[in-house]
């Protein structure tokens, strides 16, 4: 007879592992991540291709020489990190400032609180922040895309980087608005980043990841309902200075970011009433940064400010207990 | 079909009930058999034969050793061999008898026909005591005296009795068979037990992944109240097939939309809830005579190459049960006696059967594996999963911090066991280990209080008094 296995139960495991939902994540991303290459060209998969091998190389090597602990490259977290850092950029952006972003995303984000599930703060957005602080002009300046079948590149503005110009010169925003139609935003065709570009082909990526039940919609319908609601609000009241709430629903990274980044586990809320808060919050700042700040879209600071208020919504919000009522 | 189920947390593990068309054979008797003293919650038997005595199958041979507590019968006809201690399936020491069999023996009252008989005494008193008698324990899996769970205290009243045949651990399929094949007599049974507790209605909740226990059992149901008023109140209800349903908590959550209260007894929001294949022993008993001599355990496993629901006289050594079942299976790593859930592996297959052992299931080493344990990340599932509402995230923080007021604040004392978090944990992280270690502290607190304040109420009464 040889030896039986001994271990207290449960005796069997679902089998999905952090690496299974990592993989789940980096699926629901192709779609996005197929458009936007189609449509910005080679220098698109440059950016991608960069953002993601150096999230991967600096997260080896920091857990071997800097931790001397096994590497856990092997999660797939550092290949999202990666991914989202690169479809938050321009596909102008240099390869070195979008090291250095993932040099901020991995090394100070991630792994100096502990690696993954310690980080207070989403790493891709983290990164995003510190290089549109430390870098405005590679990060603002966006050309139309010339795509990989070459067109000629014109260079201009995103839309909401046109509404914030015609905000601070005082002039009417309806115009701009008005040039901008919404059907093409929904598939593809407005200036921004990759992530920006196909409203329809993030979504598929959403509906995967809840259709294999690995996030929640919890946070992003709250982000939603709360944009539109506000965006509502102020519009009725001045539409001529306020944008309204379909605009603001598909851009700036308010798909990508309400979908991939406010869902990220580590740092969104464990209830789902805190999910709700959460995206409250989320959705309110955004529209404050967006109407009245100088930044002209404000989903990543409303994230990372809303990062911070997790571990107080964690100790605030519980789940159900059953009979103890 | 309606589909009742628990409020809160719960997983779909695959059902796995591969063994469900293999109907209940009699295993051969082996040739010797141990009996343990210490087969249901509470004391330990007091033996009441020596060595050398020449026993009869039923006959007893130890008598309960406390309120909680049992009596034990000899499961076959032979001479007693030793009494001693013996290593159980974990290799932990047991008070247990030996015998060895001679033939097949029975004491005489025992009715050995298949004649099913309906008709039950209206008196309570000669029920109650032909149930304490015969050794009845709950067979689903927590094995408290049965005589003593049908004794609510005083001033509580049963509203509604619930039969648990759930069976929502996978692969098993012992309480499937029993209301396939012995649906009339665990009916009986059920009626029985309603009278004993003076109810009216009583549910017998069995998964919708069973309909074929659900059609039979209706039909049982309504041919019994046909003939008499004593079946009138048994309603058959199908339940969502999700873990654990058949959970004592979750059940009166499912059935009757109560919760009990943490610490609380089923008792205390109206409910009792026995197991199928209890009401199938407290049939034998009252209306046979037989006391709880043999169970019925599922032999499976994704590796066993022919599945089987074996009836086992209790104190069979598993390596006996294993040999008439064709050897070890090959590529078997573990063997667990119960669920895959909640059962417990076995180190030691010398080890006999107890009167509470439903299954012994074979899994293979890919099946069982342990992943290294990583870093949380926060996903949630394991609150998600927890059918008590609890955060075992949070909880594993405070276990291995040490914070005991933590624990307790955050109803550690609430876990039932049932392992769905650390089946749902993507970081593979032992959650239940880590739980059970937690709540073992928690509750050692928790006892000391109450031992300590009954002390300073008991000092205060007497100061009192000697004024
Ligand atoms: S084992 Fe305990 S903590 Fe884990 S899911 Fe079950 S009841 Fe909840
Ligand atoms: S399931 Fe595991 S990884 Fe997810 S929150 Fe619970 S302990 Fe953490």
């Amino acid at each position: 007879m040889n030896k039986l296995i001994v271990s207290p139960s449960p005796h069997i495991h679902t089998g999905v592992s952090t690496t299974s939902l990592m993989r789940d994540v980096v699926i629901a991303l192709l779609p996005a991540v197929i458009v936007s290459v189609i449509f910005y060209g080679l220098g698109e998969l440059l950016v991608l291709a960069v953002s993601v091998l150096s999230c991967i190389l600096l997260e080896w090597a920091i857990t071997k020489y800097m931790l001397k602990k096994p590497s856990t490259i092997c999660d797939m977290s550092a290949v999202v990190t990666g991914l989202l850092l690169a479809m938050n950029l321009p596909y102008t952006t240099p390869w070195w400032v979008i090291v250095l972003g993932a040099v901020f995303a991995i090394g100070v984000a991630k792994m100096s609180f502990g690696g993954l599930g310690q980080n207070l703060f989403n790493p891709a957005i983290a990164g995003r922040v510190f290089l549109l602080v430390s870098f405005p002009t590679y990060m603002t300046t966006w050309k139309m895309p010339q795509g990989l079948f070459g067109a000629d590149a014109i260079s201009g503005a995103t839309p909401l980087g046109a509404i914030n110009e015609a905000v601070l010169q005082h002039q009417s925003i309806s115009s701009i608005v008005s040039s901008y139609d919404y059907g093409s935003m929904l598939f593809a065709g407005i200036g921004g980043s990759a992530g920006e570009i196909s409203a329809i082909a993030l979504l598929a990526g959403f509906v995967y990841l809840l259709v294999r039940k690995v996030v929640k919609p919890w946070t992003t319908l709250s982000i939603w309902g709360t944009v539109a609601l506000v965006s509502l609000l102020f519009w009725i009241g001045n539409p001529d200075r306020f944008t309204d709430p379909v605009f603001n629903l598909l851009t700036g990274g308010m798909i990508l970011g309400a979908c991939f980044m406010a869902t990220d586990y580590v740092t969104s809320p464990m209830s789902a009433k805190g999910c709700v808060i959460y995206g409250i919050g989320i959705g309110f700042i955004t529209l404050m940064i967006r109407y009245f700040g100088s930044y002209p879209e404000g989903m990543s600071f409303a994230i990372l400010i809303m990062n911070a208020t997790v571990p107080l919504l964690n100790r605030w919000f519980h789940q159900k207990k059953y009979g103890r009522a | 079909m309606s589909k009742q189920t628990f409020h809160i947390g719960g997983i779909h593990p695959a059902d796995k009930k591969i063994s469900r068309d293999c109907a209940i054979e009699a295993l051969p008797i082996p040739p010797t058999v141990y009996i343990s003293l210490s087969q249901h919650i509470g004391a330990p038997a007091k033996p009441i034969v020596a060595v050398g005595d020449k026993v009869k199958t039923g006959q007893p041979v130890a008598e309960p050793g406390g309120f909680v507590s049992a009596w034990i019968h000899s499961s076959v006809s032979g001479t007693v061999k030793s009494i001693g201690p013996r290593k159980d399936l974990s290799g932990k020491s047991v008070p247990s008898i030996e015998i060895a069999v001679e033939g097949d023996e029975w004491i005489e009252e025992v009715d050995l026909s298949d004649t099913l008989v309906t008709e039950f005494p209206e008196d309570n008193k000669a029920i109650m005591a032909k149930i304490t008698s015969g050794g009845i324990v709950g067979l689903g899996g927590a094995t408290f005296p049965t005589h003593v769970k049908l004794s609510p205290p005083p001033g509580q009243k049963c509203e509604r009795l619930i039969i648990n045949g759930c069976e929502c651990e996978p692969y098993l399929t012992c309480n499937y068979r029993y209301l396939l094949e012995r649906g009339e007599q665990v009916a009986v049974g059920v009626a029985i037990l309603m009278q004993v507790l003076g109810v009216k209605d009583a549910t017998i909740a069995i998964e919708d992944n069973k309909p074929e226990d659900i059609a039979h059992m209706k039909d049982v149901v309504a041919k019994l109240a046909a003939k008499s008023d004593k079946f009138r109140g048994i309603e058959i209800m199908p339940m969502m097939t999700k873990y654990p349903e058949g959970g004592e908590k979750q059940l009166i959550d499912a059935v009757m939309n109560r919760q009990v209260a943490s610490g609380g007894l089923p008792i205390s929001v109206g409910a009792v809830v026995q197991n199928v294949a209890t009401a199938y022993a407290v049939y034998e008993a009252v209306q046979k005579n037989k006391p709880l001599v043999s169970n019925t355990l599922t032999y499976t496993g994704d590796c066993v190459a022919t599945q089987h629901n074996y009836e086992v006289r209790v104190g069979t050594p598993l390596s006996f049960i294993i040999e008439c079942a064709g050897g070890m299976p090959q590529d078997a790593a573990k063997v667990i006696s119960g669920g895959p859930m909640m059962g417990r592996a076995v180190s030691n297959l010398d080890a006999a059967t107890v009167k509470g052992t439903s299954g012994l299931l074979f899994l293979t080493a890919a099946q069982t594996k342990r992943a290294p344990a990583t870093a949380c990340i926060r996903c949630g599932s394991c609150a998600d999963a927890c059918p008590m509402g609890l955060e075992p995230f949070l909880l594993k923080r405070l276990a291995l911090a040490g914070d005991l007021d933590g624990l307790e604040q955050n109803a550690m004392q609430d876990c039932i066991s049932c392992g769905s978090c650390q089946y749902s944990c993507p970081a593979s992280i032992p959650l239940l280990d880590i739980m059970t270690q937690g709540k073992a502290k928690v509750m050692g607190v928790m006892k000391a209080r109450a031992a300590a304040a009954k002390a300073a109420a008991e000092a205060k009464a007497a100061a009192t008094s000697a004024k």
